[in-house]
């Protein structure tokens, strides 16, 4: 698809890999969004816990600028296509948080106006349960968000188009 | 209390069909009457110049299944003037329309297309009424009594229209 397909060919890629990888990690910028409760857990995981040092400080205000969305709070059905349209609107590559109850399975809300789990719209990468989860279980999170773009390499994200389609 | 008796001897003199019951509860006057007039009985607590009720705080509805007719319209009014408040009650069928106030009250706008979105009473005369709360397409009206309380279908995949 891009340059990623040559660099597969050339031994440089775990370089390549170890480099971007490296800077991509430091600099994870989450995109302003919260949806409930869980939203001002969130807030005081980005002030208080100062989430700075894992060089996230940086909420961004637009998509197109985040890599990471932390769904935050219940996802109602009504809200359910702005999530995804905010989600195609980031660039690759693109890193999800599933934080709290609500936004893991539904939570409480078993009701006809509620998404049982954002997992059924965009695809999760990690779930933080608890109503509301704790700052540190988001910073938990974070970490292990780090270690999972560490292992990661150029030559899986050929396939952007296929990503963005759900499996299932 | 004294006050709340001038609108509703005001009331009785302008319109002696129409009271149709009235209670207090917790000096709180409460005001039953048919729906056809309602429009009218707005108009009259909104501009007689002794009443003057402009504020209309909540317009709800209320379902009584088993009765017949099954809705209710409540309507809470609040005049600046005189510090007071009245609840006007009003009986709707289902299918039935009963007429808005979006004219007298801007506010009852939206009141009335959350009433029509969660009890699915209609409303004639209103401007623009459709769902408020729920999205385009929903089928039913959740807060009916004999809509189930976790809706058919809550658990099902939801696929978004984006």
């Amino acid at each position: 698809m891009g340059i990623e397909t040559y660099l597969e060919k050339t031994p440089f890629l775990p370089a390549v890999d170890y480099i971007v990888n490296w800077g991509r990690k430091y600099s994870v910028w989450p995109v302003t969004f919260g949806l409930a409760c869980c939203a001002l857990e969130m807030m005081v995981t980005h002030i208080s816990w100062d989430i700075g040092r894992f060089g996230s400080e940086a909420f961004r205000p637009t998509p197109r600028q985040a890599d990471m969305m932390i769904v935050a709070g219940t996802v109602t059905k009504k809200m359910a296509p702005m999530i995804k349209r905010i989600y195609e609107q980031m660039p690759e590559p693109k890193w999800v948080i599933a934080f709290g109850a609500c936004a893991c399975s539904g939570g409480v809300f078993q009701t006809y106006s509620v998404v049982q789990g954002v997992d059924q719209i965009v695809p999760v990468d990690f779930y933080i349960p608890g109503c509301p989860p704790k700052p540190e279980a988001l910073l938990a999170a974070w970490v292990k968000l780090q270690k999972k773009i560490e292992g990661e390499t150029l030559a899986d994200r050929k396939d952007v188009r296929g990503s963005l389609e759900m499996k299932g | 209390m004294a006050e709340n008796n001038l609108t509703i001897n005001k009331l009785k003199e302008k319109f002696p069909n129409s009271i149709l019951g009235e209670g207090t509860f917790r000096g709180e006057s409460t005001v039953t009457v048919p729906k056809e007039e309602i429009v009218q009985i707005c108009k009259f607590l909104h501009s007689d110049p002794d009443l003057q009720y402009h504020l209309l705080t909540d317009l709800c509805g209320l379902d009584r299944l088993p009765e017949v007719p099954r809705f209710e319209v409540v309507y809470h009014l609040c005049s600046i003037k005189n510090h007071q408040r009245i609840r006007l009650r009003v009986k709707v069928g289902e299918d039935e329309f009963i007429s808005s106030v979006e004219s007298i009250w801007k506010s009852a706008n939206w009141y009335e297309r959350e009433a029509f979105d969660l009890f699915g009473i209609l409303f004639k005369n209103h401007p623009d009424l459709r769902r408020i709360l729920l999205w385009d397409g929903f089928e039913g009206h959740p807060l009916r009594k004999d809509y189930p309380t976790q809706g058919p279908d809550f658990d099902k995949p939801f696929v978004p229209e984006v």
